[in-house]
């Protein structure tokens, strides 16, 4: 109830009060099921105003949550560090064995038959900072991301707007936990760690498959010199932006299907429709800061 | 414990409830109550009356629409994070329980313990002990709550209410849907609260609850009060119920349909 619109009297301590604040900004509903307008300029703009709510609720959504993260660091240690090591559990642990095979495929698919083209074409020297470029700063974390999103993010939302719909959140208020650090808190540490850690497992995975495939065309490149090219081609900001992005990725993942898990009061009806929306916005959103990123590449470059 | 014993538990005066679900809706006009400690009240209303409203405001998880709200003498509208220690002095049971479906009772219950004390799960689980086994809710204690009945949640709700040993508690209409053995424990129970039960060191526990039907709280020492066409009518103790020539109240005695069924 903390959420909606309608129930802006409602206080709660601290950052709850803020977090109302934040879904009050960007309460879409009204907007979402008004009537078609007459023109298609009124759409656009209708639809502009609201992307501008949603970027407004998500922002001060993240900016509470960060606020929440760093404030209350230590706070309930025995209740919030068991629920982030199950967070990380599920959304890096228990997806191992998937991204095991994703990284097969990808090195297979991808990485193998890139090998066995520049090798083709006697441009076996641009291997590794081809294999840098694709896999390491691009499709590795990109498809981690993607991958996380669609199999706990999915998960979060309805986990999240089931736990509203029963009174959940009125009841952790009641006790006096804050939802957003019992609730929110452990689901974006554990998402932002998991896909770092997977992404790492995802490219050597990927890096090494790729090999393999390319070992059975009979390219002519000995591993040490497979490796030797990708190491060499790796930079300090490779590591740094790497780390940098896959955590932006969990944080920003974590706070989309969060917000939209607790943002309104969900039907069963809504939630398929509500799970398709956040997982839409956390690919534009991914996109974005992928986007981002290639342009701190640039800059440096 | 209270540092006042003469400071009213709670205390309205010209209170506004705003409803929960539409907060430019009023269920509850211009409302003054004064609940002394170790009163037990029963709230009771027909179905919309605004029950549960007026008990999330007197937990303190809203604020007035208007007027002042006064907690311990403590004005809610600055009730905050800062603020916890009072607020752990309410104790609330939601209609259902509202547990948490992902953990299993005794967890429910250790919950407030943990998260508030840093408890370890060990010693939040052998605090809680003594009060599950009070509540006879021990063979339950590793049982989900889909997995128990209604009656047995709203017992574990209670417990989890009182495990950080509150001076108020709220309750949403706890009777609702109990069968006969526990409508008769929970009398007996909040009644023993409501004196001071050894548990709590013999303290009396301020008690407010919320009722549909008025007639299984028939006792000498409850003060009773209606919520009607927005407003807060204090009815006196049960004396004062049975005479009341209220239709409302005769509709929460059941009074007519007793006189059908004769």
């Amino acid at each position: 109830m903390f959420f909606d619109h309608a129930c802006s009297r409602f206080y709660a301590a601290g950052v709850r009060g803020n977090l109302t604040k934040a879904f009050e900004l960007a309460n879409t509903q009204v907007l979402r099921g008004a009537a078609l307008p007459k023109s298609y300029t009124d759409l656009l703009g209708r639809k502009l105003f609201l992307f501008l709510l949603t970027v407004q609720g998500l922002g001060a959504f993240a900016l509470i949550t960060l606020g929440v993260i760093l404030r209350k660091n230590g706070v309930a240690k025995n209740v919030i560090r068991p629920r982030i090591r199950q967070e990380i559990a599920r959304a890096g642990v228990a997806l191992l064995p998937m991204f095991f095979f994703v990284a097969l495929a990808l090195g297979f698919l991808v990485v193998g038959q890139t090998v066995s083209a520049l090798a083709k074409v006697g441009a076996i020297s641009y291997l590794g900072s081809t294999m840098v470029i694709v896999v390491v700063r691009e499709l590795g974390p990109l498809l981690a991301a993607f991958l996380v999103l669609a199999r706990v993010g999915t998960a979060n939302v309805i986990e999240l707007g089931t736990a509203r719909s029963l009174g959940e959140v009125e009841a952790l208020e009641a006790l006096g936990i804050d939802p957003v650090h019992y609730l929110i808190v452990p689901r974006v540490i554990g998402m932002a760690l998991g896909i770092f850690s997977l992404t790492v497992y995802l490219i050597i995975g990927a890096l090494a498959s790729g090999y393999l495939f390319a070992f059975m065309q009979d390219v002519p490149l000995t591993p040490g010199e497979y490796f030797k090219q990708i190491v060499e081609s790796l930079g300090w900001l490779d590591f740094a932006l790497l780390a940098l992005k896959t955590i932006a990725f969990g944080f920003f993942i974590a706070i989309v299907t969060c917000y939209h898990g607790l943002a309104q009061p969900l039907r069963l009806d809504d939630v398929s429709r509500v799970a398709v929306r956040a997982v839409t916005q956390g690919v534009i959103v991914c996109v974005l800061i992928d986007a981002l990123f290639i342009l701190l590449y640039l800059l440096h470059e | 414990m209270s540092e006042n014993q003469d400071m009213p538990a709670i205390e309205m005066r010209g209170v506004n409830v705003a409803a929960m679900r539409d907060a430019s809706f009023t269920v509850v006009e211009n409302m003054n109550w004064l609940v002394a400690p170790g009163d037990l009240w029963v709230i009771a209303g027909q179905e919309h009356s605004g029950k549960t409203d007026l008990l999330m405001l007197a937990a303190g998880l809203m604020s007035p629409a208007a007027g002042d709200y006064e907690l311990f003498g403590k004005d809610t509208k600055t009730f905050g994070e800062a603020e916890l220690a009072e607020r752990l002095r309410v104790g609330f049971v939601f209609q259902g329980g509202q547990l948490f479906n992902q953990l299993t009772i005794a967890e429910n219950v250790a919950l407030p313990l943990r998260y508030q004390k840093n408890f370890t799960p060990v010693e939040a689980a052998h605090e809680a002990q003594a009060l599950m086994e009070l509540l006879e809710l021990s063979p339950l204690a590793d049982v989900t709550p889909a997995n128990v009945a209604a009656n047995w949640r709203q017992r574990a709700a209670l417990a989890r209410a009182l495990i950080l040993k509150p001076e108020i508690l709220l309750l949403d209409n706890p009777l609702a849907g109990l069968g006969a053995r526990h409508l008769q424990w929970w009398l007996r129970f909040l009644d023993q609260l409501s004196r001071g039960h050894e548990f709590f060191g013999g303290r009396p526990l301020t008690i407010v609850a919320s009722a549909d039907d008025l007639r299984p709280w028939r006792n000498a020492r409850r003060k009773f009060a209606l919520l009607h066409d927005k407003k807060f009518i204090p009815l006196g103790g049960w004396n004062e119920v049975e005479a009341a020539n209220d239709s409302i109240v005769k509709e929460l005695l059941a009074v007519q349909l007793e006189t059908t069924t004769r």
